[in-house]
C-alpha cells in the first residue's frame, strides 16, 4: 500500500470508520460480557440487533414518534434477551463452550428464518430516525450527523458501562463470576441474577446498535446484523476472548479497519474488503495466538 | 465381530438408502441423492470436529473450493466462455473427465485445509472455531467475485450430471472409509485423546498442532470430494456452500451425534429425509387426505430448533455418540 492510498482517506472515511469501530466495540462488549459469566459466545447477538430494527421498523410503519419506536425496540430486544436465557442459555449451563456455541448458531439462523416468514425476504425499511443521516458541515468538511452520534454513544455507554462493573454490587460480581463462577458463587454470589444482568446489559447494547445501524442502514432485512456478527467474532478473537477490554479493542479495530479499507478502496478492490479484514485476522492470528491485546497466555487453568 | 460392525453399518444403511433411491422415481430419487452427497460431507466434518472436538465453521469453503475445481474442469470448453467469460487461460481450454475432477478436487480441498490450517491450529479451542468462519468469509468473498477461477455470481450450469445415486453412493463409502480408517490409526487414536484431556496427551508426548493439522487436512481433502460430487448434482453457486450448507451440515453431525462416525451418517440421513419432506411441504403436499402448505423458511426454522433441541436435551446426538455395534451395550 502506498502513501497515495492513505491520501485518500477523507474525513468522512475517517469519522464512518471510527464510528464504525465504536459499532463493532458496543458489540463485542455485548458479546464478551456474557461470555464472561457464561463461557458462552452468543451467535445470535445480530440477531438480537435484527429483531430490534424490525422493531423501529414497525414503529416508523405505524407512525409512531420516534422515541416511542426505541422504547420498543428496546423491550423488545430485552425481552427476547431474557427469554433466550432462560430458555436456551440456562439449560446449556454446564455444557463445553463448542456446544453452547453450536446451540447459539442454530439459534441465530432460527430467529432469521421466523423474521423470514414473518417479514419476508424483502424487509421493511425504518424511516423515522432519517434525519439523522443528513450531513453536518464541519469546516467545509461534511460529516454525517450519525456518525458522530455513534462515536459519542459508544462513549457514553462504555463509560456507563465501566461505571457499572466498577462502582455497582452487581458489576461487582459479575467481575467476580467472569473470573472464578464457582469461587464467586461459594462467596455467595447468586448466579441467576448475575448471569441475567450480564444478559440484559448486553441485550440494552444490541438495542443501542440496532438503533444506529438502522439510521445508517434503514433497510432492515432478516440477515441484518449477521455479516456484522461474524466480523465483530472474529474481531474478538483477535483481541483476545477471555477478557473484556481486550476483546472490546479487538472489535473496535475490527470495525475501523473494515470502515477505513472500505472507504478508501478504489471500487474495483473493495468488494474483496471481506478477504482482506479477514486475511489480516489471519496473519494476526499466526503471530499473536492468544490475541493482540492479551499480555499472558490465555490458556484455562487446569 | 464388533470392530467389523462399526465399518460395516453406516456402509450397509448407504447401500440400503441406495438401493432404495435407485427404486425410485427421478424426481424423488434427487432427494436421495442429495442425502448420500450429505453423508460426504458430514463425515468430512466428523473427521475433524469429531475426533479433535473442535468446531469448525470453515469446512463449508473446502466443499466451496472442491465445487469450483471440479465445476470449472468439468464444463466442456465449448460451453466455458458463456458461463465463465473471463477465466483465466489454461483454464480455458482443460477440461478433464468425471473420475479426475473428483480426485482433484479433493486435492484442492485437502491443500486449500493443510495451507489455512497452519495458522488456525494453533489457536486453542474456542477461539479456533470462531477464527474459521475467516476462511469461509475468505473463500466466499474471493469466488464470489474473482471470476478468473470460476463463475463469479453465476451458476455452473453446463457441468456433466454424473452424480446419479451409485455414484454418490460410492462417494459416500468412499469418504466413510476413509474416515474409518483414520479413526482407526495412530493419528486418529491421538487426536481422539488430544479430545478427551489435553494437557494429558500432551504430557504422553501428543502433538496437539500436528495431529489436529493432520485430520483438518485430511478432512477438508473429504470437504473437497463431497464437493465435486455435489456440483456433478445439481448447477450450483457461491450462496449454495455458505451460511445456509453451514448450518445444515453442522445441524446433521450434531444431531446425529459427533463423536462417532455412525452418528455422523446416520445424523446426515436423518435429517436430509426431514429436510426433503418439508422442501415438498413448502410446495403444498398432499398426505391422508390433508394439504400441507407451509411457508418458506419453515425448513430452517424446524432444522435450526430441532438442532437447538438436541443440543439443550441430549448432546451427544441420536446415537450418543457411540459406535454401531451388533448389539446395544452399555
Amino acid at each position: 500500500m502506498t502513501l497515495a492510498f492513505f491520501l485518500t482517506i477523507d474525513w468522512q472515511t475517517l469519522v464512518d470508520a471510527l464510528a464504525l469501530g465504536g459499532i463493532y466495540a458496543l458489540m463485542a462488549v455485548g458479546i464478551g460480557l456474557v461470555f464472561g459469566v457464561l463461557r458462552l459466545v452468543n451467535f445470535a447477538y445480530g440477531q438480537l440487533v435484527m429483531a430490534g430494527a424490525f422493531a423501529l421498523a414497525l414503529g416508523s410503519q405505524w407512525n409512531w414518534p420516534t422515541w416511542l419506536s426505541i422504547v420498543l425496540c428496546f423491550v423488545v430486544v430485552l425481552v427476547l434477551s431474557a427469554l433466550l436465557d432462560r430458555i436456551v442459555f440456562r439449560p446449556l449451563r454446564g455444557q463445553s463452550p463448542a456446544v453452547m456455541l453450536v446451540t447459539t448458531f442454530a439459534i441465530a439462523f432460527l430467529l432469521q428464518s421466523i423474521a423470514l416468514i414473518w417479514f419476508g425476504p424483502l424487509g421493511k425499511i425504518a424511516s423515522s430516525l432519517a434525519p439523522l443521516n443528513q450531513p453536518w458541515s464541519i469546516g467545509g468538511v461534511d460529516i454525517r450527523k450519525i456518525s458522530i452520534v455513534a462515536i459519542v454513544v459508544t462513549i457514553v455507554c462504555l463509560a456507563l458501562l465501566q461505571l457499572l462493573l466498577t462502582r455497582t454490587t452487581v458489576g461487582l460480581q459479575m467481575r467476580a463470576a467472569s473470573l472464578d463462577f464457582q469461587t464467586a458463587r461459594l462467596l455467595g454470589v447468586r448466579a441467576n441474577r448475575v448471569i441475567a444482568g450480564a444478559v440484559l446489559v448486553s441485550g440494552a447494547l444490541a438495542a443501542v446498535v440496532a438503533v444506529i445501524l438502522t439510521v445508517q442502514n434503514p433497510l432492515v432485512t432478516p440477515d441484518f446484523a449477521l455479516q456484522d456478527t461474524i466480523v465483530v467474532l472474529a474481531g474478538v478473537v483477535l483481541g483476545g476472548l477471555n477478557r473484556p477490554i481486550p476483546a472490546t479493542l479487538g472489535g473496535f479495530s475490527i470495525g475501523f479497519a473494515t470502515g477505513l479499507l472500505g472507504g478508501a478502496l478504489p471500487t474495483a478492490q473493495s468488494q474483496y474488503l471481506p478477504t482482506f479484514i479477514f486475511v489480516a485476522v489471519i496473519l494476526v492470528l499466526l503471530v499473536r495466538p492468544d490475541g493482540l491485546f492479551v499480555r499472558r497466555a490465555a490458556t484455562e487453568r487446569l | 465381530m464388533n470392530r467389523a460392525a462399526v465399518l460395516a453399518g453406516p456402509c450397509l444403511l448407504i447401500v440400503a438408502t441406495a438401493l432404495v433411491g435407485s427404486g425410485v422415481s427421478r424426481a424423488t430419487g434427487v432427494y436421495f441423492i442429495t442425502a448420500l452427497v450429505s453423508v460426504s460431507i458430514v463425515v468430512a466434518l466428523y473427521v475433524f470436529i469429531g475426533n479433535s472436538g473442535v468446531l469448525s465453521f470453515g469446512h463449508i469453503s473446502f466443499v466451496a473450493i472442491g465445487v469450483w475445481t471440479a465445476g470449472v474442469l468439468s464444463v466442456p470448453s465449448g460451453e466455458k466462455p458463456a458461463i465463465m467469460p473471463n477465466l483465466a487461460e489454461p483454464l480455458r481450454h482443460t477440461t478433464v473427465g468425471n473420475v479426475p475432477s473428483l480426485a482433484l478436487a479433493a486435492l484442492a480441498g485437502g491443500l486449500a485445509a493443510a495451507l489455512v490450517g497452519l495458522p488456525l491450529m494453533r489457536l486453542s479451542g474456542l477461539a479456533a472455531g470462531i477464527a474459521t468462519f475467516a476462511v469461509l468469509e475468505i473463500v466466499h468473498n474471493l469466488l464470489r467475485y474473482y471470476e478468473k477461477i470460476g463463475p463469479g455470481l453465476n451458476t455452473f450450469s453446463s457441468v456433466p450430471e454424473t452424480t446419479g445415486i451409485w455414484q454418490a453412493a460410492i462417494g459416500a463409502l468412499l469418504a466413510i472409509v476413509a474416515a474409518y480408517l483414520y479413526a482407526r490409526s495412530r493419528f486418529g487414536r491421538q487426536l481422539r485423546a488430544t479430545r478427551e484431556d489435553p494437557p494429558a496427551a500432551a504430557a504422553a508426548g501428543v502433538s496437539i498442532y500436528m495431529q489436529r493439522l493432520l485430520a483438518f487436512a485430511l478432512s477438508g481433502a473429504i470437504a473437497g470430494f463431497a464437493g465435486g460430487l455435489y456440483v456433478h448434482l445439481l448447477p450450483l453457486n457461491t450462496e449454495a456452500v455458505y451460511l445456509d450448507l453451514t448450518l445444515i451440515t453442522l445441524a446433521m453431525l450434531v444431531i446425529g451425534g459427533a463423536t462417532s462416525l455412525w452418528g455422523a451418517v446416520v445424523g446426515a440421513l436423518a435429517v436430509s429425509a426431514l429436510d426433503s419432506f418439508l422442501a415438498e411441504a413448502e410446495n403444498g403436499v398432499k398426505i391422508l387426505g390433508v394439504t400441507i402448505d407451509l411457508p418458506a423458511g419453515t425448513r430452517v426454522i424446524v432444522v435450526g430448533a430441532l438442532m437447538a433441541l438436541v443440543l439443550i436435551v441430549r448432546p451427544t446426538g441420536l446415537t450418543n455418540g457411540r459406535e454401531f455395534g451388533w448389539r446395544w451395550h452399555r
